[in-house]
């Protein structure tokens, strides 16, 4: 039964792609005027530091850090089961550990170094262990330090998002394994892509603060991780109910708050761009959490804890992509869209389908990170971020914006897929089942929560 | 003497202790149990995944009384522990043969 259901999955995947692949080429003729990427790595001239900037991107930074940690692995040890919540929060914390060290080791310069012939598709290895560094090297008005620091507290959430697809039954070695391999392989290039001067800003992709980068990228990697990993024992017939919703609260609040860092950091100043990302990020918040809420009264009668937070961040995934490019009506309408596609997708579809996503990174980051990137095409605003969107009579943003998605998301599929099968098929990907059965916090880390 | 296992609404404990120190008893066993009878389970629903959860937290007391109180600890049991909603518990009489005061060696009633 779990082996058909895997090759079904996997068919209908490889179908998905080829499709796109198709397409891809197709919507990239139709490519207009590029736009100014959110965040420019190098510094053209040398321009004078500014103390504003700098204040506000070291405490963006650091309230960054705090989505992932303790943010994301409260958010996520409230889901799982009693008997796995610690090594749901020691996969978060450990991936922050070993991804920040790979950012400075490899990471940065893959992501922001220059790739001479490859430039349009990955950095190069000029920038290795930040020997290029200088105390007063500047990207644009911070220094350069604080640009690395800032988006290192990107590249540990990013691949740490995808700890919610995998938990209650991946071995935590071949996880921090893959979770090494994924980041370089699948989330320095595409950082490359959008913010490194790789093709996708080139072409005009419109991704203020990562829905392509970070959210489809980690949600799509959840989904095939999950796919490849198999369903939890029990899924489906036995109670895998959450344990304790309330760290979910508290969780998805530091995120929330940690969020405003991650959107309005993202316009590297402290100025009205970055001001107007803010303001549209807790519009779209709010709304996402009170669709998925209200969705779910409806459907379901009750209104419950865990779908107005996910809801929430559903929204914040939404409007990611959009921040600095669309003004209030736009957040309220991109909260609305994300947080119902999210409902949508992870109740109805993934029940449907019956793979088991055990925490819904796909359905919340996945969806509503393509929700997100899609309506960025019909909602921007010439006057906010320079430029229009399909409301404006730019229609061909909106194909410009799928062109993005579609090529991250094939990448993204094919390069999780390979390594996950080959760390599948050399070091295992799973515990054994009297492990899962008895709990990992017990059998991989010799301690329990209470 | 008579032992009374009664399973009642975890919310009605206070209310039972009382109405039984009223009538002179001196001490009694509680135990947090889970079980289910006609009330049966109900479901939680978490992002869609639909849970069945069959059984319900209720709380068991033990008392062991004088044959001639028996009646009126039942009765006043019954009393303060009904709400007239399915799921207000039941209750258990059986013998006891023997008890003992550790203490003091007192045994039987002097023991209650």
């Amino acid at each position: 039964m779990k082996e058909s259901l895997f090759s079904r999955s996997t068919l209908a995947l490889a179908a998905g792609l080829a499709l796109t692949l198709v397409a891809g080429p197709g919507f990239a003729q139709e490519v207009i005027a590029p736009a100014a990427p959110a965040a420019a790595p190098a510094a053209e001239a040398a321009p004078a530091l500014s103390a504003g900037d700098t204040a506000w991107m070291l405490t963006s930074t650091v309230i960054v850090l705090m989505m992932a940690i303790p943010g994301l692995a409260l958010f996520y040890a409230g889901m799982t089961r009693k008997k796995n919540v610690l090594n749901t929060v020691a996969m978060v914390f450990a991936a922050v550990c070993v991804l920040s060290v790979t950012w400075m080791i490899i990471g940065y310069s893959i992501a922001f170094g220059d790739g001479g012939a490859l430039n349009a598709y990955m950095g190069g290895l000029d920038k290795l262990f930040l020997g290029h560094l200088t105390k007063d090297a500047m990207s644009g008005t911070i220094p350069e330090s604080l640009f690395i620091v800032f988006q290192m507290t990107f590249f540990a959430i990013t691949p740490a998002l995808i700890v919610g697809s995998i938990v209650e039954r991946m071995k935590f070695s071949s996880l921090l394994i893959f979770l090494v391999l994924w980041s370089l392989i699948v989330y320095a290039p595409v950082c490359h892509w959008v913010w490194g001067g790789g093709f996708l800003s080139e072409d005009g992709v419109l991704d203020f603060a990562g829905g392509t980068v970070v959210h489809i990228n980690s949600g799509v990697a959840g989904l095939v991780a999950a796919l490849v990993l198999g369903r939890r024992k029990g899924y489906g017939t036995e109670n895998l109910a959450p344990h304790n919703l309330v760290l979910t609260l508290i969780g998805a609040s530091l995120l929330w708050v940690g969020w405003f860092g991650f959107n309005a950091g993202s316009a590297a100043a402290a100025n009205d761009s970055a001001s107007m990302a803010a303001l549209v990020t807790q519009i779209a918040a709010a709304a996402g959490g009170l669709t998925w809420m209200v969705a779910e009264w409806i459907f379901h009668r009750k209104p419950t804890v865990l779908g107005v937070t996910s809801g929430a961040i559903a929204g914040l995934v939404g409007i990611t992509p959009a921040a600095g490019f669309v003004d209030p009506m736009g957040g309220l309408f991109i909260g609305i869209g994300a947080g119902f596609a999210a409902f949508f997708f992870s109740t109805t579809v993934k029940k449907a389908m019956g793979y088991d996503e055990s925490l819904d990174v796909f359905g919340v980051h996945g969806i509503g990170g393509i929700v997100g990137a899609v309506l960025t095409g019909v909602f921007a605003v010439e006057a906010i971020g320079g430029t229009a969107g399909l409301l404006e009579g730019n229609v061909a943003q909106v194909w410009i914006q799928i062109y993005g998605i579609l090529a991250t998301i094939i990448w993204c599929a094919l390069a999780t897929f390979v390594i996950l099968i080959v760390l599948k098929y050399t070091i295992g990907l799973r515990v054994p089942e009297p492990v899962e059965v008895e709990g990992l916090d017990v059998n991989l880390h010799g301690e329990t929560v209470h | 003497m008579k032992l009374i296992t009664a399973v009642i609404k975890p919310f009605k404990l206070e209310e039972v202790r009382s109405s039984l120190t009223d009538i002179g008893l001196q001490g009694m066993t509680v135990t947090e149990v889970k079980g289910y009878g006609r009330q049966k389970g109900h479901t939680e629903v978490y992002r869609g995944a639909e849970y069945a959860v069959s059984f319900l937290p209720k709380i068991k007391i033990e008392v062991v009384v004088a044959d001639a109180l028996v009646d009126k600890a039942v009765e006043s049991i019954v009393k303060a522990a009904k709400t007239g909603q399915i799921g207000d518990g039941k209750i258990f009489v059986s013998s006891i043969e023997h008890t003992l005061r550790i203490r003091t060696g007192e045994s039987n009633d002097a023991a209650l």
